[in-house]
């Protein structure tokens, strides 16, 4: 493999990048849409590192990885849109504070 | 082996009882009664057995072989924990106390209870088993083991057949004897742990632990934690607010076997553990003991006296007499100690009867509350009879068992401090005052026109009458109780040869 | 024969036993039989104890059981018989059985008459267990039997709560005595190793000196037992009460037997009490300043048998004063002489009663002398005797008290004079008595007389009121002899002369009306003295006052736990905590989120040794 390579410490701060975006927005959203892809970030964040990782190593398993991950993602979303519907159809609202039933 | 089975019989029973009630409803109760009756005469068979010169021998507390029954097997031999069980005079009474007074307790829930009547015999034999085994049981971890589960059981008879405040009463007793077991379990793991750092065994044996090397200040601190835990028991004062809520909220068979049976757990732990196993520091913090019980002594009778509900009455005469058997461990004397024992017997067995007299009341006339009885004598003569007979046996008339008993406490203590002698003595003034006065608001007075009651019946008045004769045969010729308990109460002095006598001694 | 006295107790007892198991369907008869036989059974069965033991009483002992045995202390069910013994079974059972003769009539259309007889029984087996006992243990068993068959009988029409409320304070009242005694019996054995009355007394000699420590202490213990169970101050505020219970009952237990125990408990212990100049000293002016206190009650008195009841408790004290002088055969010989005439006067008054629907205030009848004879007369002997007219059995014995006391040095004469002023007051309350009921115009009109169960008991305890003097007690093996010379004739003189004194005072103010009674009670100092004697010297108010209000403040105080309010506070703080910390728990996600991300941020910042 030649040409223009990317340094892996640049990918890897990006990918950090990426996490503590999608942390953020875990952290200060309120609408359940928006934690949903802040989940999103963080996941595919992690597995841009593992791919990176990969490439650096010449190793199939950031790959593989990689797909699994795709695969939880997945679900994640299947899962947590079936969520939203219900938290939609109890609150009438994707607001998640108003979901605060295990309050103290 | 076979304690184990005497052990057994119950559990299995209380199963056989659960099962049953899908059948009849009224079939668990017969079962119970059986079961406990299988159990008496097994007991009965084991003891036959046994040569009678061995009845008085003095057992040598750190020799298992010299007890009446030993058994011992391996349970969990990594941590010197085994299913160690031995049987002598003393324990001997206390399971014979708690067999009958068993059969006592089936017998008053004859009518009374109607509702998962398999589920409320089965705890009801669950406890007795429980009682057994603390009785018995010579292991402090199989000791511990047995102690909860006498507990619950008894949490849910409360619980589930309680009166209107059994949440209350129940979560109140369970707390109360539950951090004090914590209490002990502490003690318990540290004596051992102590214990196997300076000889290097690592057991949970009684016999191994008698003459445990740990000094003060740790000893002090062990004994406080076994003491507390069986002080809760018993109960002492301060520690004795779980009892009249728990008592009064009781159904009655739970009531007759927490009094009859349940407290002297608390008497026979002090005596058989706290004591031996700790005698310095026992001894040192005998005065304290001494000065609670007879605190006991006088707080519960002014607190009976200002009762209005039956039951809260008679629980609050048991912290009082309860006061007496605290007293007599603490004076460790012969005297002493054997007016504890005949104690623990003669209040098994009057207070048992009273609390079967008010639950009958309750159940006859849906309420405790005394300002709502009177002249019952009328319509009841027969209950009438039966509950003088037992207030003027808890007020201590020579000639029943509770008088030998209290009377012997007093002698015992006399020695060791007469103005405490003075102080429990009270008793026999307030214990008057408040037993004449349960007898004069239920049962004297103007009767209530066109009140239709049923007077006791023939299997009611049997049960009483088994417990009367009881009283008189320990009053009149208490001495088959005191030979049983001599050669046990003498080896226990044995192992603590001093008495207290930090207080002011009259002796020559 | 003298192997057969346990059946003297046994045999009431075990009918006693009989009528209580049969839960009152025994018809009427088999009733009165059972429990009248049996105590005249055991009446005959002392008669010929009586005869046996005669004339040299030669004390008889006999032991059944072992009681218990714990080390040393091993007090045996066993009987000590002697001339004391003796008499005081004799006036047991056979005042008893008239008693219950009388008893059987007067009671017999009561419903519960079968109860009645089992705890009469139960009461006389009580009593002759208390004074056949051989050591103090079992004394103290009969001691407490009494206490509570008198408990049992005074509240025996228990529908009426004021004869429940005079049980209850009969039983406590007397159990503060029993108490003190219950102490002394410990110290006596710890001291001494033994509770056997005729071993004790003889350790005591041995090992005390006379006047020291321990036999006072002692001696003051079993004097507060006496006192309660002997109503004599300040302990004599329940017998009064106790006059709820039917007359019979208080004709034996409150008059004849139960009250005279404490008399026989020191007698009894008289070698202890003998070591404790002081504490006999104590008897006496207990003894005197009861006898007075409780005479000027009863001339004040209206109900009838509240008049009898002081007169007891006064009398009593005449007993007391003589044990306290050393006089023991006086004292008991007048307690014997007192268990005749007292009798009489209850049974008597009882008939009176009967006859009269229930009738108690004495100002309510009158002019009864032709209309009830042989209550008539029965009282004019009894109140004879009670006044120690001349003659009478009262006479002997009171005047063996008032000379024994003449005799004491230096005190002695003070309390001959005591004495003395009892005396008088006690015929001028006693013919009070007669006068008002018998004589005077006839208010009342009787229903019915008495019939011969009633009569019988009534004409024999005449007999031995009269005749009770010239009974010799068999008691010169049981006391020291007491040194005698008599006093001058002019004692002797005015000792005879006080009571007919009292008797004329009597007819003048109450029969004569010479002297005028009403403008006497009517001033104001007459009314005020007059209440105050009244209500017993306001002992009750002042008990009142003392004990029964703080009793009933201090456990009112208490009774709502205030232990339980440290425990709830440990609630109350685990609930505060909890609350505390269930405030993290906001239920937000993004909450939780950061709070997750700081945690982490911290563990990995402690993991890599950043703090």
């Amino acid at each position: 493999m030649s040409g223009l390579t990317i340094p892996l410490e640049h990918v890897l701060l990006l990918a950090s990048l990426l996490f503590v975006c999608g942390l953020v927005g875990l952290m200060v959203r309120r609408n359940i849409i928006f934690i949903l892809m802040s989940l999103e970030v963080m996941l595919n964040s992690a597995a841009l590192a593992f791919v990176a990782a990969g490439a650096h190593w010449n190793q199939p398993d950031g790959q593989v990885i990689f797909l699994l991950i795709l695969s939880v993602a997945a679900a994640e979303v299947s899962v947590g849109l079936g969520l939203v519907l219900q938290i939609h159809r109890r609150f009438r609202t994707l607001d998640m504070d108003s979901a605060n039933r295990l309050r103290g | 082996m076979s304690m184990i089975a005497l052990i057994g019989i119950l559990l299995g029973g209380g199963l056989l009882c659960c099962l049953a009630e899908r059948i009849d409803k009224n079939l668990p109760r017969i079962i119970a009664l059986l079961v406990i009756f299988i159990d008496l005469l097994f007991l009965l068979y084991l003891i036959s057995g046994i040569p009678a010169g061995q009845f008085e021998l003095i057992p040598d507390a750190s020799n298992a072989n010299s007890w009446l029954m030993h058994y011992k097997q391996d349970w969990i031999p990594r941590f010197g924990i085994s299913l160690e069980l031995a049987l002598d005079g003393l324990s001997l009474i206390l399971l014979l106390l708690t067999l009958v007074l068993g059969i006592v307790a089936v017998l008053s829930s004859w009518q009374e209870i109607q509702f998962k009547t398999g589920f409320f015999q089965a705890n009801i034999l669950w406890t007795l088993a429980g009682v057994l085994g603390v009785f018995m049981a010579l292991d402090l971890m199989l000791f511990f083991l047995f102690w909860e589960v006498m507990l619950v059981p008894m949490y849910l008879l409360i619980a589930i057949w309680g009166h209107e405040g059994k949440a209350y009463a129940s979560m109140k007793f369970f707390i109360f004897t539950q951090v004090s077991g914590l209490l002990m379990l502490f003690a318990i793991l540290l004596l051992v742990f102590l214990n196997s750092q300076a000889t290097g065994v690592l057991s949970f044996s009684y016999f191994d632990l008698l003459n445990n090397p740990i000094g003060d200040p740790w000893s002090t601190w062990l004994m406080l934690g076994f003491f507390i835990a069986f002080v809760v028991k018993l109960p002492g004062f301060p520690v004795h607010t779980w009892l009249p809520d728990a008592h009064t909220q009781a159904p009655t068979a739970g009531s007759v076997i927490l009094a009859g049976i349940l407290l002297k757990t608390g008497a026979y732990g002090l005596l058989r553990f706290t004591i031996p196993l700790f005698p310095e520091a026992a001894q040192n913090f005998a005065p304290v003991a001494m000065c609670l019980g007879a605190a006991g002594i006088v707080y519960g009778a002014l607190l009976a006296y200002a009762q209005t509900d039956f039951k809260r009455l008679v629980a609050y005469s048991s912290v009082s007499h309860m006061g007496f058997v605290l007293l007599g461990i603490f004076a460790w004397n012969e005297l002493a100690l054997q007016g504890a024992v005949m104690q623990m017997v003669a209040h098994g067995l009057s207070t048992a009867a009273l609390f079967m007299i008010a639950g009958s009341l309750q159940h006859r006339l849906h309420t405790r509350d005394m300002t709502k009885m009177g002249g019952l004598w009328f319509n009841m003569p027969r209950m009438g009879a039966c509950a003088m007979f037992f207030a003027i046996a808890s007020l201590g008339l020579p000639g029943l068992g509770n008088f030998v008993a209290e009377f012997l406490v007093l002698l015992g203590l006399f020695q060791v401090s007469p103005w405490l002698t003075v102080i429990a003595a009270s008793a026999l003034i307030t214990g008057a005052i408040y037993s004449l006065l349960l007898i004069q608001r239920a049962f004297q007075g103007e009767p209530v026109e066109g009140r239709q009651l049923a007077d006791y019946d023939l299997r009611e008045m049997s049960t009483m009458g088994l417990m009367m004769l009881g009283l008189i045969w320990l009053g009149l010729y208490p001495q088959p109780v005191l030979d049983l308990a001599q050669p046990v109460l003498a080896s226990l002095l044995k192992l603590v040869s001093v008495s207290p006598s930090i207080l002011v001694g009259v002796s020559p | 024969m003298l192997e057969y006295i346990w059946l003297i107790p046994v045999l009431p007892l075990l009918s006693s036993v009989v009528l209580i198991l049969s839960a009152g369907k025994l018809p009427g008869s088999v009733v009165s039989i059972l429990g009248v036989g049996s105590v005249g059974l055991s009446a005959l069965l002392v008669l010929s104890v009586v005869s046996t033991m005669l004339p040299s009483v030669e004390p008889y002992q006999i032991s059944y059981w072992t009681w218990m045995q714990v080390g040393s202390f091993a007090p045996r069910m066993a009987f000590y018989i002697d001339g004391l013994s003796l008499v005081m079974m004799s006036v047991i059972t056979g005042v008893g059985f008239l008693i219950h003769l009388y008893s059987s009539e007067f009671m017999q259309e009561d419903t519960d008459f079968s109860r009645y007889f089992a705890y009469l029984n139960m009461f006389v087996a009580a009593m002759l267990i208390l004074v056949m006992a051989d050591n103090l243990l079992l004394l103290y068993l009969g001691w407490e039997g009494v206490g509570v068959c008198s408990y049992l009988l005074v509240g025996f029409w228990y529908t009426n709560s004021a004869n429940g409320r005079a049980a209850r304070k009969a039983f406590v009242v007397t159990r503060v005595g029993d108490t003190a005694m219950a102490l002394g019996l410990l110290l006596l054995f710890t001291q001494l190793g033994t509770l056997d009355i005729q071993p004790l007394m003889q350790a005591a000699e041995l090992n005390w000196a006379v006047g020291s420590q321990w036999p006072t202490i002692a001696a003051a213990l079993l004097l507060g037992g006496a006192l309660g169970k002997s109503a004599q101050l300040p302990l004599q505020t329940w017998l009064p009460d106790a006059m709820a219970g039917p007359t019979p009952v208080s004709a034996l237990i409150h008059a004849a037997t139960m009250v005279t125990a404490g008399v026989y408990l020191i007698a009894r212990t008289h070698g202890l009490f003998l070591l404790a100049p002081d504490v006999l000293a104590c008897v006496a002016l207990i003894g005197l300043a009861t006898l007075l206190v409780a005479a000027f009650s009863a001339l004040n008195q209206n109900d009838i048998k509240r008049i009898l009841a002081y007169s007891t408790i006064s009398q009593i004290g005449y007993m007391f004063l003589a044990l306290g002088v050393g006089a023991w055969s006086a004292s008991v010989f007048h307690l014997m002489t007192h268990a005749f005439f007292k009798a009489l006067l209850f049974l008597a008054a009882g008939a009176v009663i009967h006859c009269l629907h229930h009738e108690h205030d004495i100002f309510k009848m009158g002019g009864l002398r032709s209309k009830l004879p042989i209550p008539f007369w029965s009282f004019l002997i009894g109140s004879a005797a009670l006044a120690a007219l001349p003659f009478t059995s009262g006479f002997y014995s009171k005047d063996q008290i008032l000379m024994a006391a003449w005799e004491v040095p230096s005190i002695g004469p003070l309390l001959w004079l005591g004495g003395l002023l009892g005396a008088l007051i006690t015929a001028i309350y006693s013919f009070r008595l007669v006068f008002v009921v018998f004589f005077g115009d006839a208010t009342t009109e009787p229903d019915r007389q008495p019939g011969w169960r009633m009569a019988l008991p009534l004409i024999l305890l005449c007999g031995l009121s009269i005749a009770g003097g010239w009974i010799k007690q068999p008691l010169s093996s049981v006391f020291p002899l007491s040194v005698s010379h008599h006093p001058s004739l002019s004692i002797e003189a005015i000792s005879v002369a006080v009571p007919l004194i009292g008797l004329a005072l009597a007819y003048f103010l109450f029969l004569g009306k010479q002297l005028n009674v009403s403008s006497l009670v009517n001033s104001s100092i007459g009314q005020s003295l007059h209440r105050f004697w009244k209500s017993g010297w306001k002992m009750d108010s002042l008990y009142e006052l003392l004990i029964e209000k703080p009793y009933q403040i201090v456990t009112t105080a208490l009774k709502p736990e205030w232990a339980d309010h440290f425990y709830h506070a440990l609630v109350d703080l685990c609930q505060q905590l909890n609350r505390l910390l269930s405030e993290s728990q906001t239920g937000l996600i993004r909450w939780n989120t950061t709070g997750m991300v700081v945690g982490l941020i911290i563990l990995i910042a402690v993991a890599g040794g950043f703090v």
